[in-house]
């Protein structure tokens, strides 16, 4: 059972009327059509909503992969809305981890030097076997990712992202390819990060189920917010199922 | 180590076989670097360090007979330096316990003191002291195994002396030696002599007198009004024209080797590193699409994209250093073979003979040129994919319908052969470049043959059809025609001919040329004039032939009438009309009858030669031994052996040629048939699982994969041929000098052995990426997201 409220009322990431348009010449898809939205320090959020609703799209700006196309954000203090290519490199380099859906890890490195990647060019960061310890594969570091079941790619994958000690941790669709068994390790494991961390998270899922171990649930539609429900008791990752 | 060198040496090593395909191609490029450009500086080096220190004239004249007293007004030429006057002349030299005689060109010592210019340098013994001594070039030494002590005698005018050698010495002046009339150097059969100047001024009546001149001028002084002054000073005397260093034998024969290594320096490398910059390029290209979700992740954790274009870059680096590594070692080892070669045919006291270190550095330079040119376009698509869409697939590749569709559903082609036609349409620019790739190699492969097929044709025209002769004697150039019966007489003889050699000068208009004119005997069977065709002209007996070379040079027609102003013989002006011109391949010839020369200077008839041909080869051995005794005869050349010689350094040159150009055809081919098929197969890896689970067996898959490359290994054949001939054809243009012309000749066989070779070492290159297609895992590369 997880405590119910350790947010802290910093405002961690601020958007207001983001837009994103993509011109694919024949049509304009408004991917995000206007989004205002506050995440807090500690916060643990899931994001819902059918596929092309523009989960994606907000999480990737956020992170700093992508611009938006109207409107303004903010990181704490920061506005990132101009921040030019080297800015946001900065950016992601010094405050934010990444989780994806198809774990993205180099082949031609194993699990240790995965870690590696990023902890040679993180501020303060854990020490690679620390960071796979924390995730459960303090016995794998040797293991290329071809040597790898999915849910342990995955968590590969976290334990890079967090090996940085980031300010915040962005996934999308953490456990996308998982069943539900390794999903729920992987859930655990972000939810500790969290915990222990005090790591700003955001999840993006299709899994209706995770928005149970959420404090808050953001649902999309159609490149807007549809609406924001705040869970009054949260679940252990473990106790979901689905 | 950082993770992302980890990943640089590991994408390397799993890429290695390619990086090597690449990395020779580029080896070949900077191993010809080191080797031509390595040496012609070293020779030039060696070359300006030999002259300085020997104090190498620039200014070379003879005449015939000159006073003492005309010294010191050459001395007062405006501009010139020092003088240098000597007696030179050629005589028969008899070796004991050797048949064959030798020639040897003498040249007078001063009395007092040491030469000024051409300064020989003694490497054995003593300079002469007395009358009967010589000190002679250490080749002819070596050659004989003469050590200082022997004897040999010597034919002084006619006269017999025995002569000791006192020592040996190399000169500037003879850093390639080669007598009369021979091809090559033939160090047992010709010799330098030096003799103290009076033994020379008696045995060739020259007291007070010289008969060569050399000549240093001051920094920055033109040498045309030099050269124009001494020939004013020594006209009087039977001067032949004063040649500069460029015309000096020798020291021609060094500019000639400088100017071919660099030629190759400027052909070869460029077309090596060419093939690199795309070759890399390909692959790269290939590797950074392969890698965009990589790329994406690197950018989301924050690598900057300079860290990150870097890293593409630092892969191709490593195929630089390791071709440049093997170029290196490959380029040190022929420079090693070269320069032995050169030892062997170039006669210098000392040798520096290294590859300067700045050639290595800026080798290696151009080498991570090429392949820093050839990445840096894939490693700035890198560095600018945009992460968001880095981590997003890719769009599959947009094929178009196209007139192609019609035309395959017309020649109701299968949907392999249609994958192959539609992916060549795809991706036109790579595919034309590897054809290209292939047609360069093809074309290497022709051109280099282009020289031994012309030599053919040069070897029988000059040698087997024009001069069939078996000795030529020099004589005297003043010699009755009376030395031909003394010729005749001789044992084991079977036909003789007489001719006659003038140097001359025709002039017509503002055109001049300073030419040997020679004589062609009454029906000549042994020294004939054959023209390109192999017919046999004879001159008309009321003007002059000439070579189409000559003619061309002189602006001259048939019919037109000529300036022929003789510099030696009776050293008369006369107007001659042109009444021939013959298509050659040698020299600038120029011919009369033989009667009508003689008629023309009202003299009973001469000879300076005498071309000999002998029963069988016991009979040449006393022939030999006789021809030492007779007087006025200057020097021998043995042209059975000059061919025989000639023709076996010829065919150890062509074998080396032709097994090293075949190497560099075989590596290129190689470098972008198996490269382009890995392209391939990484490309297709896909799409030929589909196939192959869809039921396609291996051999259609296989064939799909193989298709391509293939294709466009038979499509590069004519375009490599023109290319191939193209290049010949310039190299023949190139190669045309005064001396000689090489026809343009390519076999047809020449063109079947390039394309055999490149389409050999194309299937080789293609069949080992398709085994790979064997090892292809279906299930796993389905699984994987491109
Ligand atoms: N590079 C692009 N070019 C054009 N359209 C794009 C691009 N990327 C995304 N889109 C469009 O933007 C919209 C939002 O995409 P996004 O990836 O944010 O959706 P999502 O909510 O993450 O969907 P899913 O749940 O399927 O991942 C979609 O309609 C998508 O087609
Ligand atoms: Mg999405």
């Amino acid at each position: 059972m997880a405590r119910l409220d350790d947010r802290t009322r910093e405002v961690v990431f601020r958007t207001q009327g983001l837009t994103k348009t993509y011109d694919t010449g024949e049509v304009q898809v408004h991917a995000l059509a206007g989004v205002d939205l506050e995440l807090f320090g500690s916060e643990l959020t899931v994001l819902l909503g059918p596929s092309g609703s523009g989960k994606s799209t907000l999480l990737n700006i956020l992170g700093g992969l992508d611009r938006p196309s109207g409107g303004r954000f903010w990181f704490r203090e920061t506005e990132l809305t101009r921040a030019s290519d080297r800015q946001l490199t900065r950016y992601r380099r010094d405050h934010v981890g990444f989780v994806f859906q198809f774990y993205n890890l180099v082949p031609s490195l194993n699990a240790r030097e995965n870690v590696q990647l990023v902890t040679d060019v993180a501020k303060r960061p854990m020490k690679p076997a620390e960071a796979l310890e924390l995730v459960g594969l303090g016995h794998r570091m040797d293991h290329f990712p071809a040597q790898m079941s999915g849910g342990e790619q995955q968590r590969v994958a976290i334990a890079r992202a967090i090996a940085k000690r980031p300010d915040v941790l962005l996934c999308d669709e953490p456990t996308g390819a998982l069943d539900s068994h390794t999903g729920t390790q992987v859930l655990s494991t972000l939810q500790r990060i969290n915990d222990e961390f005090g790591t700003t998270t955001a999840v993006i899922t299709h899994n209706a189920a995770i928005r149970l171990m959420a404090h808050r649930v953001i649902r999309f539609q159609d490149g807007r917010i549809d609406r924001i429900e705040e869970n009054d008791s949260r679940l252990a990752a473990s106790e979901i199922h689905w | 180590m950082h993770a992302m060198d980890l990943k640089l040496f590991r994408d390397f090593r799993r890429l290695w076989v390619q990086g090597v395909a690449i990395a020779l191609v580029l080896a070949a490029g900077i191993a010809v670097i080191i080797m031509s450009v390595g040496m012609s500086r070293a020779l030039n080096e060696t070359r300006s360090a030999y002259y300085d220190s020997n104090r190498f004239a620039h200014v070379f004249a003879s005449a015939r007979r000159a006073p003492d007293s005309l010294i010191s007004q050459l001395r007062d030429i405006e501009g010139v330096a020092q003088v240098e006057t000597q007696v030179r002349s050629y005589a028969i030299l008899d070796i004991p316990g050797r048949a064959k005689p030798a020639t040897g060109l003498l040249i007078s010592r001063p009395e007092l003191g040491e030469p000024l210019l051409n300064v020989p340098l003694l490497r054995r013994g003593r300079w002469p002291e007395g009358a009967g001594e010589a000190v002679v070039n250490e080749p002819f030494a070596e050659a004989n195994g003469f050590l200082p002590g022997d004897t040999i005698s010597v034919n002084l005018n006619g006269r017999k002396r025995a002569v000791t050698i006192t020592g040996t010495a190399l000169s500037p002046e003879f850093v390639y030696t080669i007598g009369p009339g021979a091809l090559m150097p033939q160090n047992e059969t010709f010799g330098i002599l030096w003799m103290q100047a009076e033994v020379l001024d008696a045995g060739f009546g020259m007291a007070g007198a010289f008969n060569t001149v050399a000549l240093t001028v001051l920094p920055r002084t033109p040498l045309e009004p030099v050269k124009d002054a001494v020939k004013a000073l020594l006209d009087p005397y039977g001067a032949a024209t004063p040649v500069g260093r460029d015309a000096q034998q020798s020291n021609a024969f060094l500019d000639a080797e400088i100017q071919s290594l660099e030629v190759m320096a400027w052909v070869l490398p460029p077309v090596f590193l060419g093939i690199t910059v795309f070759l890399v390029n390909m692959v790269m290209g290939r590797i950074v699409q392969l890698e965009r979700s990589e790329i994406g992740l690197m950018k989301a954790v924050g690598y900057t994209n300079w860290e990150i274009g870097l890293h593409y870059l630092m892969l191709a680096a490593l195929i630089a250093f390791l071709g440049v590594g093997i170029g290196w070692g490959v380029g040190s080892w022929l420079a090693q073979a070269m320069s032995k070669l050169y030892a062997k045919y170039f006669d210098f006291p000392f040798l520096v003979f290294g590859v300067p270190l700045s050639i290595y550095a800026l080798s290696a330079m151009l080498g991570l040129a090429a392949t820093s040119a050839g990445a840096l376009s894939s490693a700035m698509r890198a560095a600018r994919l945009a992460p968001a869409v880095a981590m997003a697939p890719p769009a599959p590749p947009s094929f178009h319908g196209s007139t192609l569709d019609r035309l395959a559903d017309l020649l109701r082609l299968g949907q392999p052969t249609r994958m192959i036609l539609r992916s060549l349409l795809r991706w036109p620019l790579r595919a034309g470049m590897t054809m290209l790739g292939m047609a360069l190699a093809v074309s290497v492969l022709v051109a280099s043959n282009f020289f031994p097929d012309a030599m053919d044709e040069i070897i029988d025209t000059a040698f087997y059809q024009s001069n069939r002769q078996d000795m030529l004697l020099l004589f005297d150039p003043d010699a009755p025609e009376t030395a031909l019966e003394e010729v005749r007489r001789l044992p084991g003889v079977l036909q003789v001919e007489p001719q006659q050699y003038h140097a001359a000068r025709l002039i017509y208009g503002s055109y001049e040329k300073q030419v040997p004119v020679s004589t062609v005997a009454n029906a000549a069977d042994l020294a004939r004039v054959v023209d390109g065709n192999g017919q046999v002209i004879a001159p008309d007996p009321f003007g002059i032939l000439l070579s189409d070379r000559l003619a061309a040079a002189l602006h001259v027609e048939v019919g037109d009438t000529l300036t022929v102003s003789f510099e030696s013989g009776r050293r008369e002006t006369f107007e001659v009309p042109v009444t021939g011109i013959v298509t050659q391949f040698f020299g600038l010839g120029a011919y009369f009858a033989h009667d009508t020369l003689n008629a023309m200077f009202r003299q009973s008839p001469r000879v300076s030669n005498v071309n000999v041909t002998l029963a069988d080869p016991q009979a040449a051995e006393a022939f030999q031994e006789r021809i030492k005794d007779v007087p006025r005869l200057m020097g021998t050349i043995n042209m059975t052996e000059n061919r025989l010689s000639f023709m076996e350094t010829l065919s150890q040159n062509i074998l080396i040629a032709t097994t090293v150009y075949g190497i560099l055809g075989m590596i290129i081919t190689v470098g972008v048939a198996y490269n382009a098929a890995r392209v391939q197969l990484s490309e297709r890896a896909r799409e030929l699982a589909c196939l192959r689970i869809l039921g396609f067996g291996k051999g259609e898959v296989a064939y799909i994969l193989a298709g391509e490359v293939l294709l466009l290994a038979v499509l590069a054949q004519p375009v490599g041929w023109v290319i191939g001939y193209g290049v010949a054809r310039l190299m023949t243009e190139g190669f045309t000098s005064d001396l000689y012309a090489i026809p343009l000749v390519l076999e047809p066989a020449t063109f079947a052995r390039a394309s055999l070779i490149v389409l050999g070492a194309a299937a080789v290159s293609v069949a080992l990426v398709a085994r790979r297609l064997g090892r292809l895992d279906l299930i796993a590369v389905m699984k994987t997201r491109e």
